[in-house]
């Protein structure tokens, strides 16, 4: 068997310290190398663990052809942001998860594939798609991350009038505010939503849904709405000095070091606060692309605190492996019981416990137990609170007739209909924060059952 | 959709009025509420309160007064410039009523929001008593606006050069212990004036409303940058206020997270004056 090719990247020592792209991407001989490996198997496993259903033995053997224009143009047919998906697909869960290679030895790269022939089009310049005979159905979109750009771009494609409302000044929710430019560069957004406008969808930025517009007032002048509006809520530990000067949320940190570009204060004008002793609480993506900022911005120190093991860290295995190969430190199975600071407010230290392992719960993992008498504490200068987001309940709390569930998400069948008529939601928004291929997959699905309920009206 | 400036006055020294080309955010505006904007490409976002509001010509009137680099940049933009981001309406609305008496206090620029919510008490059938301060009589905003739509207007300064020399919060504590029944307080302004005004009413346990400035990035409460603590729990001043009871506000926790960034504020302001004045540094 072929051996894996490795992704050439740029150097821990270097990266640490600038917030260029770590993993510099295939060469075409890399590339062609990578998807020889792949034994084109009959019934592919590897494309029904794609929840957008890219026929993935299709477009690999293209670039084993060395035809990299069909290869795109294959993803292409089913997924308008592959630039992005190649970069932040938890792909060993998902499509590699399923690659027959992987019994035997590694999987195929099939992201950095998808990455490779993105990049290649990118480079030459997108395709103007072609549009569809107009349906005179108009759809309006709430949001313009993973879901809303994956479905905005599917009820464009099917021909019907597709406006999306961003409350932000720029379009891609996540991918543009919270994942940093390092692991996916913000050009890399612009070019994906500057395709799906291609297809013929409005961006309105700058427009907050339950306040310029209510969703009722939306309805009014379209046909249906999808509500792809995300978990964007910050979650605290609700722990004493949580206020203190320097802790900041996640999302507040990320907004403004990846939107606001505060890494490159004082040319923009947003500030942040840059610690020398930084600590992040939490195991997902959000906390290695927190401390990884931190990092960046020039810390002494990062460490992140977490009250399981690495095992239970929900992030990606790249994510964590890139961390610590940065020099992040890990405090694992430790939790913050309390945040210490001056008499100006701001913080000091924060004082923690060990916490140990036992039966599993509801979540299928083990469940963390403080160990008393283990309280400690560790210096900081910046905390950052990376444990989880909910939905923003800026539009449930302003639409009629809008069921949520008691976690505030909104409730919604199998294909994304709300309880409301004529109103869909897909994505962080309905199942609680996730990833982005599971957002993009949600808005495919709702943009089928949108698509439908277009043509009973 | 530009967000054109229709009209520019700076009214007294360093305070400014803008009249904002935006017609689908003056569609829904309400006293109480705020923008946020963003000068230009590198600019940040700020928080302005709504001073006024006209839904037909669909303009929103801010009033700002130049104290940092970002209020610096903006009053150097004349009519028919244009601002890249301007977002809202946000925040509740004002509760405006007809409570009986009200006392609407304004302090500074804070007279600026405090006017519609004067003149929304009043069209409401309210008894409007107001109280504007200012640190001397040519910093004084607003004083004919407020007149107009006030049963009584007493004005201070800090100077003494117009009407009463000393606080608003002297004609307040006034006005309560003449005996005339007050139903509610509204103050905006500088937070040690609010926290000033929530002292005087407490013992007399008048409602007291006030409108917290906190720093603020998405304005939608997706951050919580502007977390106050309000009653001892944890609110968002951006979707949860701005306006809260005065009484149950922790004034020291904000004015403390309003200070966050005064070091990166005072480097920004300075280079940024450095480049204006063609300085070499």
């Amino acid at each position: 068997m072929l051996a894996r090719q490795k992704m050439p990247q740029q150097d821990p020592k270097i990266r640490r310290a600038n917030f260029k792209e770590v993993a510099l991407g295939f060469s075409n001989e890399q590339a062609v190398e990578e998807a020889k490996r792949c034994l084109q198997c009959k019934k592919p496993k590897c494309v029904e663990g794609c929840p957008v259903e890219v026929k993935i033995p299709d477009f690999i053997k293209h670039v084993a052809n060395g035809d990299f224009d069909s290869a795109i143009k294959e993803i292409k047919t089913v997924n308008a942001l592959p630039a992005v998906c190649g970069r932040v697909c938890p792909q060993e869960t998902q499509c590699e998860a399923s690659c027959i290679l992987k019994k035997k030895g590694e999987p195929v790269s099939i992201g950095r594939l998808e990455r490779f022939v993105s990049d290649i089009e990118l480079a030459k310049g997108v395709e103007k798609p072609q549009k569809p005979k107009p349906t005179g159905k108009k759809v309006a979109i709430v949001g313009s991350g993973p879901a809303g750009l994956t479905a905005a771009a599917d009820l464009a494609r099917m021909g019907h009038s597709v406006t999306i409302f961003e409350a932000l000044h720029a379009s891609g929710g996540v991918l543009t505010y919270g994942i940093p430019e390092f692991r996916l560069p913000k050009t890399i957004v612009n070019a994906e939503v500057e395709y799906v406008k291609k297809l013929g969808v409005t961006i309105l930025l700058d427009s907050v849904i339950g306040k310029i517009e209510t969703v009722d007032d939306l309805l009014l002048d379209f046909d249906a709405v999808f509500l792809g509006t995300g978990a964007g809520l910050p979650v605290f530990m609700n722990i004493d000095g949580e206020n203190l000067n320097g802790v900041y949320s996640a999302n507040e940190f990320l907004t403004r070091v990846n939107l606001m570009k505060s890494y490159r204060f004082p040319e923009y004008d947003t500030p942040v606060r840059k610690g020398k002793r930084v600590i992040v609480v939490g195991g997902g993506n959000v906390a290695m692309d927190s401390a990884r900022c931190a990092l960046r911005l020039g810390a002494d120190e990062v460490t992140i605190v977490y009250r399981r093991g690495e095992e239970e860290m929900p992030a990606r295995a790249e994510e964590i492996e890139h961390a610590k190969e940065e020099g992040i430190q890990f405090r694992l199975l430790t939790n913050p019981v309390r945040i210490h600071g001056d008499a100006r407010n701001w913080v000091t230290h924060i004082e923690c416990i060990n916490m140990y392992l036992c039966e599993p719960d509801g979540s299928g993992r083990c469940k963390p137990m403080p160990l008393a008498g283990s309280e400690h504490k560790i210096e900081a200068d910046v905390v950052i609170i990376a444990i989880g987001t909910s939905p923003n309940p800026l539009v449930p709390r302003t639409t009629s007739g809008l069921e949520m569930s008691k976690h505030g998400t909104v409730v919604a069948k199998e294909n994304g209909e709300t309880t409301k008529k004529g109103v869909y939601a897909g994505g962080d928004a309905v199942t609680g924060a996730a990833t982005v291929i599971s957002a993009m997959g949600a808005g495919k699905i709702a943009a089928r059952a949108i698509d439908d309920y277009l043509k009973t009206k | 959709m530009p967000f054109t400036i229709l009209k520019k006055q700076e009214l007294v020294p360093t305070i400014y009025l803008m009249d904002i080309n935006a017609p689908r955010i003056a569609k829904k505006a309400q006293p109480g509420q705020f923008v946020i904007l963003r000068i230009d490409e590198t600019g940040e976002r700020i928080p302005l309160t709504i001073a006024d509001f006209d839904r037909k010509k669909g303009t929103i009137t801010m009033i700002f007064q130049a104290v940092g680099k970002t209020t610096t940049k903006l009053s150097t933009l004349k009519t028919g410039d244009a601002i890249l981001d301007f977002i809202g309406p946000l925040g509740n609305p004002a509760h405006i009523e007809n409570e009986g008496t009200v006392i609407l206090v304004g302090g500074g620029v804070g007279v600026a929001p405090i006017f519609p919510q004067a003149r929304a008490f009043k069209e409401a059938g309210n008894k409007v008593l107001s109280i504007i301060g200012a640190r001397s009589a040519n910093l004084l905003l607003w004083e004919d606006r407020m007149r107009e739509v006030s049963d009584e207007l007493y004005i201070t300064t800090d100077d003494g050069t117009k009407e009463h020399h000393g606080f608003v919060t002297d004609i307040v504590k006034k006005i309560l212990e003449s005996g005339t029944k007050v139903d509610r307080v509204i103050a905006i302004g500088p937070p040690v004036m609010m926290r000033a005004v929530a002292g005087v009413t407490r013992p007399f346990n008048v409602k007291t409303v006030v409108s917290l400035n906190s720093i603020m990035v998405d304005g939608t409460g997706m951050c919580g940058a502007c977390r106050v603590l309000v009653g001892n729990e944890t609110k968002f001043a951006c979707v949860d206020g701005p306006e809260f009871d005065a009484h149950l506000v922790d004034f020291t926790l904000l004015m403390n997270r309003l200070s966050m960034y005064q070091p990166e504020e005072k480097l920004a302001f300075e280079k940024y004056k450095c480049v204006r004045e063609g300085c070499k540094c």
